[in-house]
């Protein structure tokens, strides 16, 4: 009603309409720039995270508690236990006594393998008897229990041919093993992009999903949309200081992964940048749809905050690989820009390819923010009918 | 008796927001019954490039081995290793085997045989593994030949000592096993960290806290009553998760449902005390949603559910020392899956009284009835 009265009254010059627009921005940004302690956690919070993240998600194993069980204690067990304790893969938590202990010792989740070795051991490798060790891993964590049973086997192997004192050994096929991209195994090369994508894409879509249901909560939206803006405008007018406020925020995220977390961007800069700015505009779009759906403040957050993040932590391949998941996952995976963010993001910055390499992203990215904008603003647009 | 009355104020207000209501019973479900099925980092089905330069039956005897292994898909054979690596790049493989083009005469004649692995790290996790169980193949292959090329090897070269590898309480290495236990506890921590945190600041905006802040009641009683609603939620959660456990994964808590129960008590009553503090101390919806949402997601990833707490360097164990999740995922995979009884937990159980004792008092100082 009040729209159609406005509207016709008197045709607006694009200098005007501008000047509105310009207006609602800076309304917008007096906003942000009030509430400090908002600005203050939506600025500090991505280099948090970031950091935080970036160190914790460590997938690398090291330091597993062992426990030990040898009733032979000779020369022999006593070395190899002194052995697997060199490098930092394993810390000796106890020696267990008798082998009833092994049960209690993983029910209390106090380690993650217990070596037990046979009696009499060292004799028996001497005179070609059985001499076994018995690697029992927790399997409750079944990567760190295969990783780390094959790192004791490796240990153990190695040991076995010092104690050999064979110089050479016949026929030997020795591995040369290359890490391409990423030589010292660094987790940091696998999730920073990850990080990146799940930081930028919640902190846009809550902002504005939630700045646009706090004055439709308020009741403050009928007034902005009374005013002489046209409704498209008065929505983007909402994004405008988070798409700047995002800028800001992925600056700081590069800078800290470049020069905290030591991940290089091997890439071109350029098509970084080209790549996160489509994306961002893409996760504002999320915001906007979300925000036309809900009405309320809590819905709006519940929505970006669980609705997206448990997806987008989980399909988007961002910490679990997506080949692993049923394809019905990875299809709805393929709907999280997310996901295409990530993939792109590892190929430019830590693989150092080409443009040329990221264009299927580029497109799919593009499609979801003409995709969701459209959707978003016809929402709106009905909602003022 | 007036608290009877508070928290049946508080169910109404519960009851009647629809959104709310409707979560608390299918967000449990649909998170359970999809989340395990994607949180899967096992690492099998790698894509090998082979590159083999020798074509002998030696080279290809061991290309065969990769192939009979449940790790290994060849997916691409090329000739050279700019093509495998433009493979690498494409994804379409993740290590490259290359065998050199003199690899049997090395062999055979100087006894020394290199072949090169190249493995994409970018996931280290992936990389490092597959080329270790790599390198695995190719040393069994290397034993197997060796026996065969000189049939009078000393035995203690060839069997010495026997390794057995035992994989407890989840023999088959499923995925699965370990993340829905810990699901269940980040359901918990979602729904009883959010809500009771949007709770009091709501009420903040809607100026409806002034009318509880010039009753008679007090701080304490105010509340508990905010607390106890969201420990019946909890409850409810957790035993819907239960339930969708065992239809859709088979799981059943091989420990008693009592201990979890027990644990789990005390641990939504810390949590929601943690999300009441916040709701003390934020002054608009929005600044608790922030605030809220950071640190229930730095709980999450710092707590183990993810990659296992002591890969991380030492100052981020001591930060998630002080999640209570860590505590709790810990317990709830020990008593799903090795059956752990209480006597077994009772040092997480007494930090964990600890948590919900410290969160509640302070959610209690914090609260303010008169303003300043």
């Amino acid at each position: 009603m009040s729209k159609s009265t406005f509207s016709s009254e008197r045709k607006k010059t694009p200098r005007e309409n501008w000047n509105f627009f310009i207006a609602f921005v800076r309304k917008e940004f007096y906003h942000i720039f009030r509430d400090r302690m908002s600005m203050l956690i939506l600025l500090v919070m991505p280099i948090l995270m970031l950091i935080l993240f970036g160190y914790a998600l460590n997938t690398e194993v090291k330091n597993s508690k062992i426990a030990v069980y040898d009733p032979s204690h000779d020369e022999v067990t006593r070395a190899l236990v002194e052995k697997l304790q060199v490098n930092n893969y394993f810390v000796l938590h106890k020696m267990l006594k008798s082998p009833d202990e092994v049960d209690k010792c993983f029910k209390s989740g106090e380690v993650a393998m217990i070596i037990v070795f046979s009696e009499n051991f060292y004799e028996n490798l001497l005179h070609g008897g059985h001499a076994q060790i018995q690697l029992l891993a927790d399997g409750s964590d079944p990567n760190t229990a295969s990783t780390i049973t094959t790192y004791a086997t490796n240990i153990i192997a190695g040991y076995q041919q010092d104690l050999l004192k064979m110089d050479k050994i016949p026929y030997q096929i020795t591995p040369e093993i290359k890490l391409l991209y990423n030589p010292s195994m660094v987790a940091a090369y696998n999730f920073v992009p990850g990080v990146m994508g799940m930081i930028i894409l919640l902190i846009c879509a809550m902002m504005t999903s939630v700045s646009i249901a706090r004055e439709k909560e308020n009741g403050t939206m009928e007034i902005l949309l009374v005013s002489p803006m046209k409704p498209l405008y008065v929505i983007l007018s909402k994004a405008v200081p988070y798409f700047f406020l995002s800028i800001v925020n992925l600056f700081t995220i590069l800078v800290v992964s470049v020069f905290v977390m030591g991940v290089p961007i091997a890439g071109s800069f350029f098509w970084l940048i080209v790549l996160s700015l489509l994306y961002i505009f893409v996760s504002l779009a999320l915001g906007l749809l979300i925000s036309s759906v809900v009405n309320t403040q809590m819905a709006a957050m519940l929505i970006s905050a669980m609705g997206l993040m448990m997806p987008v932590m989980l399909l988007s391949g961002m910490l679990f690989p997506s080949e692993n998941m049923p394809v019905f996952l990875q299809l709805i995976g393929d709907t999280i820009p997310a996901k295409w963010y990530i993939e792109a993001v590892k190929k430019i910055m830590i693989k150092g390819l080409g443009v040329g390499a990221i264009l299927n992203e580029l497109a799919v990215l593009t499609v979801m923010a003409v995709a969701l904008i459209s959707i978003s603003l016809r929402n709106f647009k009905i909602r003022l009918e | 008796m007036i608290l009877k009355y508070l928290i049946e104020k508080e169910f109404k207000q519960i009851k009647r927001n629809k959104f709310l209501s409707r979560l608390v019973f299918i967000f449990p479900f649909m998170m359970l019954a999809i989340l395990p099925q994607a949180a899967n980092f096992e690492v099998k089905d790698i894509n090998l490039c082979v590159i083999d330069n020798n074509h002998t039956t030696y080279s290809q005897r061991l290309v065969q081995k990769i192939a009979a292994s449940d790790y290994f898909h060849i997916t691409t054979i090329s000739t050279d290793y700019r093509q495998a690596l433009k493979s690498i790049e494409l994804d379409k493989s993740d290590i490259i085997l290359e065998i050199p083009g003199t690899f049997e005469q090395d062999l055979i004649r100087n006894q020394v045989a290199n072949v090169m692995i190249s493995a994409n790290a970018v996931n280290g996790m992936k990389g490092g593994l597959g080329s270790s169980y790599l390198a695995g193949i190719l040393a069994e292959y290397n034993s197997e030949i060796r026996v065969e090329l000189m049939p009078s090897t000393p035995k203690l070269a060839q069997s010495g000592m026997e390794i057995t590898k035992i994989f407890r309480f989840n023999p088959e290495l499923k995925y699965k096993y370990m993340m829905v236990p810990a699901i269940m506890v980040m359901l918990l921590t979602m729904i009883c960290g959010f809500l009771p945190a949007f709770n009091i600041v709501s009420e903040k905006e809607n100026g409806t806290i002034e009318q509880m802040n010039v009753t008679p009641v007090n701080k304490f009683t105010l509340i508990l009553s905010k607390l106890i609603p969201y420990w019946v939620i909890g409850f409810i959660v957790l035993t819907i998760c239960f339930g969708v456990a065992w239809l859709f994964y088979g799981m059943w808590p091989k420990g008693s449902l009592l201990t979890i129960y027990l644990f789990a008590s005390v641990f939504v009553l810390a949590f929601s005390g943690l999300g009441l503090i916040i709701s003390n101390y934020a002054k608009t919806l929005q600044q608790a949603m922030f605030m809220a949402f950071f640190i229930i997601i730095s709980f999450i990833f710092m707590s183990g559910l993810y990659t296992p707490v002591d890969n991380m360097p030492q100052w981020a164990q001591y930060i998630s020392d002080i999640s209570p999740l860590k505590y709790f995922i810990r317990v709830m995979r020990l008593v799903y899956l090795k059956g752990s009884s209480t006597a077994d937990l009772i040092k997480p159980f007494l930090t964990l009284c600890g948590f919900a004792l410290i969160f509640n008092t302070w959610a209690v100082l914090s609260y303010r009835k008169s303003s300043n």
